[in-house]
């Protein structure tokens, strides 16, 4: 299963939502807002450390850029617009809004 | 400016994922033109908006660094972020743009970072209030 995210984790609990029902295997992608999960040392870097030890995560490298972001976790995978289709081609997706 | 009436903006979301933003910056710009005493004030998902080094090229939309850059130029001259807000967010003050220069140094100027009880006293002063 894919899972998308484009909300902020600082004003949303979206991201917390979707961890519950992440399994082992399934890919989350970040983007948009949602990007800014990626960032390393916030106060909500944890949850993208948990889903880590779980499965693969990646963020969009437009929107990152477009939000100046550059210090990310550990872990996180960059994925382009190819890279979005590629993913919506092999996993039936959920879009966590 | 003293007997100008005191007027406050609040920022409150993340740049670029919606417009509110974008929006805000066009309200300040508009509110200062009439030479109203205006504060900005930049708090949780807000204070993303400031961050240095965004680059919208590949997204396709123009983004608003350049008009952040303006502040000062635009009689945007208080600007306040809430420093809570800077610290959820693993930011410090090298993070956040600069927002024109000083008119005497000519040294480069940033948001002035504020404890949230100050920005609450600040809030107290104004005559009117705009959450954006």
């Amino acid at each position: 299963m894919l899972h998308t995210l484009n909300k902020s984790p600082f004003s949303h609990t979206s991201l917390e939502n979707c961890l519950r029902f992440i399994k082992p295997d399934d890919v989350l992608l970040l983007l948009e807002d949602g990007v800014y999960a990626a960032t390393r040392g916030t106060s909500r870097s944890h949850l993208i450390e948990q889903a880590l030890q779980n499965g693969h995560v990646f963020a969009m490298q437009a929107d990152l850029k477009a939000r100046g972001l550059t210090d990310l976790i550990d872990g996180v995978q960059l994925a382009d617009y190819d890279k979005f289709v590629e993913l919506l081609e092999q996993h039936s997706s959920h879009a966590w809004r | 400016m003293s007997d100008a009436k005191k007027v406050m903006i609040t920022v409150r979301k993340p740049p670029h994922g919606s417009i509110y933003v974008h929006e805000a910056i066009e309200v300040m710009f508009i509110v200062a033109s009439f030479g109203l005493d205006l504060s900005v004030v930049f708090i949780d998902d807000g204070v993303l908006a400031l961050k240095t080094g965004q680059d919208t090229k590949e997204l396709g939309i123009k983004g608003f660094m350049a008009s952040i850059g303006a502040f000062m130029d635009f009689e945007v001259t208080k600007v306040y972020v809430d420093r809570q807000s800077l610290e959820d967010r693993n930011m410090s003050e090298a993070d956040l743009a600069f927002i024109g220069e000083d008119e005497t140094t000519e040294q480069p100027v940033r948001p002035t970072i504020l404890d949230s009880s100050a920005i609450a006293a600040l809030m107290a002063e104004q005559q009117s209030l705009m959450a954006l």
